[in-house]
């Protein structure tokens, strides 16, 4: 009995390389083919995620469960304001934890007394508490945020954008500003809020003192709460007629962090498109494998038929050219993992974002590369098998 | 026509290195063609038999069929005594990987690839080590007269050493029976005598040779000539040495 024949797994690979290296350039252009697919699905995965970067950051540092409630812009709802006992009513919901507000204070905030009145720079002034900060996970960049005392008399706290306006860098000298006639001493500087730009071009006093100083009525134009991440639609359904029980209707309940997921989904709307583009890519770069297999396995019915002489048998025929399909696709889905990588860090270098590479577009990427390669290997390795040894050995 | 007795230089107690009974060969069509009639041919171990006859007289089909590439019609075919007519394809794939040599009229070497590399892959499906391998190849290299040039690629060769080099393949693996097919078609005359010198040589040193030609003035040379007319065997003559 002759033994059967047999190609060892090494030679599996040697043979199915060394068929590709002698055409190196045909076999490296259809690789590139692949490579551009899987490289621009890995960049624009890559870019969009990056991208998205900062708004995942701040969502997950702000936390997602802040509600803000405001007088809602009812019909003739006009410059409304929650009654004041609302704060409390709101606080005593089990699910409610921090809470703080703002109430509006007409008054105008200016450097010093030689600005004209009306170069107000839209800066609002708001009375609060000394809740506010830690409700909307706010953070210091000078100074101090209004303390129990200072809620009193007049002391303020800029918002990063009001500072700024105000040429207000940081504290040194213990800069005043005017607010309508009467000199407040800065106490401190925020850094920006992400959840409640408003406050960013505001100034800060304290409430008591807004009533007190500045003949503000006190009612809380804006509510901030914090609430149980479990309950928080339930929350939300009960908070209107919570604040204010007789005209529940006109207060408007909304959560700040739809605002940022809103911003990323449609980011990531945009990404899909070029995902189509990129997986469009792909499919022609498999065609050009599947093209330069089929041409190859016409010019080498020569080698087939040697191959069938020295002991091939069908499938090792078949395993021959799936392989140099496989190896040519991997290489190729390698290559374009790298690039596609290597542009989305680059461009992220230059837009500061933070490198976010998602398993998905990694291992879909070489998958991807893999399902290709076998899909266009297929059809021309099983040709190359069906040639009979004579038939195969007529040509060269 | 059958051969009877025992060629000189042959040994009795082994089966014949290739035997076709009765051996037919038809291809379908409208009339079906008889390429090969009813051919029955002995070929002991360590003989050396040229095939001659002019163009469609059926050679390249009885090579086929002696090379077990392609199935008779009829009859029975048996390499190194097995009888090959029910095996399925794989076993005729290992029966022409371990049994047989090819050496073919256009060579067949892989261009980008080294003539120790290419004798080497002769042995590629036999589950051999690339190591052994090249060591087997590099010893067929020397036996014709190649050693000078293992590292050469085929595009760096004259025709005749391309030849050798196929040669050196086709019995790498020790085969019980080295068909060649036309080896000296596409050399020139110069080239041809060699090619011719070294089967000659091989067949001196003890290997079992048939080869496939139409040129009658190499068959003269050879031990023994078997002439093919319209499929059948005119004439088997033999040289005495």
């Amino acid at each position: 009995m002759v033994p059967p024949s047999r190609l060892r797994t090494l030679d599996i690979f040697r043979v199915g390389a060394s068929g590709l290296l002698t055409r190196k350039l045909r076999a490296s252009l259809s690789a590139l083919g692949i490579a551009i697919g899987i490289a621009s699905l890995v960049g624009v995965l890559g870019l969009s995620e990056s991208s998205k970067s900062d708004l995942l950051d701040q969502i997950s540092d702000l936390g997602t469960n802040l509600l803000q409630v405001t007088p809602g812009g009812g019909f003739g709802a006009g410059d409304a304001a929650l009654p004041e006992e609302s704060i409390g009513r709101m606080s005593r919901v089990g699910t409610v934890g921090e809470i703080s507000f703002v109430s509006n204070v007409d008054a105008n905030v200016y450097r010093n007394d030689y600005i004209p009145s009306g170069q107000t720079g839209g800066i609002a002034v708001f009375g609060s508490d000394e809740q506010l900060l830690d409700t909307l996970n706010g953070e210091i960049a000078h100074g101090k945020f209004l303390s129990d005392a200072a809620l009193e008399y007049p002391a303020a706290v800029l918002g990063s954008v009001t500072a700024e306006r105000l040429g207000i860098r940081d504290l040194t000298g213990n800069p005043r500003v005017l607010i309508n006639d009467t000199w407040v001493e800065v106490i401190g500087i925020l850094e920006p809020f992400a959840l409640a730009p408003d406050l960013d071009r505001a100034a800060i006093i304290g409430h008591q003192a807004a009533i007190d100083y500045f003949d503000a009525e006190g009612n809380p134009a804006t509510v901030y709460l914090r609430v149980d991440e479990e309950w928080i639609d339930e929350t939300r359904n009960i908070l209107p007629a919570t604040a204010d029980p007789e005209t529940p209707e006109e207060v408007e309940v909304t959560r700040p962090s739809d605002l940022l997921e809103a911003q990323s989904a449609a980011r990531s709307q945009f990404a899909n498109l070029f995902l189509g583009l990129g997986a469009v890519a792909l499919l022609v770069g498999g065609i050009g494998i599947a093209n330069v297999m089929v041409i190859g396995v016409l010019e080498r019915r020569g080698e087939i038929g040697l191959r069938r002489s020295i002991g091939a048998t069908r499938s090792h025929i078949i395993t021959q050219f799936l392989t140099e399909a496989l190896v040519l696709s991997v290489a190729g889905g390698v290559a374009g993992v790298l690039i596609g990588v290597g542009v989305t860090a680059g461009y992220s270098a230059t837009q500061g974002w933070r490198v976010i590479i998602p398993d998905l577009a990694l291992w879909g990427g070489l998958g991807a590369a893999i399902a290709i390669g076998a899909l266009a290997g297929i059809y021309p390795a099983l040709r190359a098998a069906r040639l009979s040894p004579t038939e195969a050995l007529r040509y060269e | 026509m059958t051969v009877v007795g025992t060629p000189p230089g042959s040994h009795p107690s082994k089966p014949p290195a290739l035997e076709l009974r009765s051996v037919s060969k038809v291809y379908p069509g409208i009339p079906p063609v008889t390429a090969l009639d009813s051919v029955d041919l002995t070929v002991a171990p360590g003989e050396i038999v040229a095939v001659v006859g002019p163009s469609g007289c059926g050679k390249s089909t009885m090579l086929h069929m002696m090379g077990t590439l392609d199935r008779a019609s009829s009859g029975t075919i048996l390499v190194d005594g097995l009888d090959t007519s029910n095996l399925s394809e794989k076993r005729l794939a290992a029966i022409r990987g371990r049994k047989i040599g090819f050496v073919f009229q256009r060579f067949f070497l892989l261009s980008g690839t080294t003539a120790l590399d290419n004798v080497a892959g002769g042995l590629l499906y036999q589950g051999v080590t690339l190591s052994e391998r090249r060591e087997r190849a590099s010893v067929a290299l020397d036996r014709v007269g190649l050693g000078h040039r293992k590292r050469h690629v085929p595009s760096k060769m004259s025709g005749g050493e391309r030849q050798r080099v196929a040669i050196a393949r086709a019995l790498v693996h020790e085969p019980s029976l080295i068909l060649a097919d036309e080896p000296t078609g596409n050399l020139d005359s110069k080239s041809s005598a060699a090619i011719v010198e070294l089967l000659r040589r091989l067949h001196d040193e003890g290997s079992t040779i048939i080869v496939v030609t139409h040129n009658d003035e190499m068959a003269d040379g050879l031990q023994r000539k078997v002439r093919l007319l319209d499929g059948q065997v005119q004439s088997d003559e033999r040289r005495v040495a």
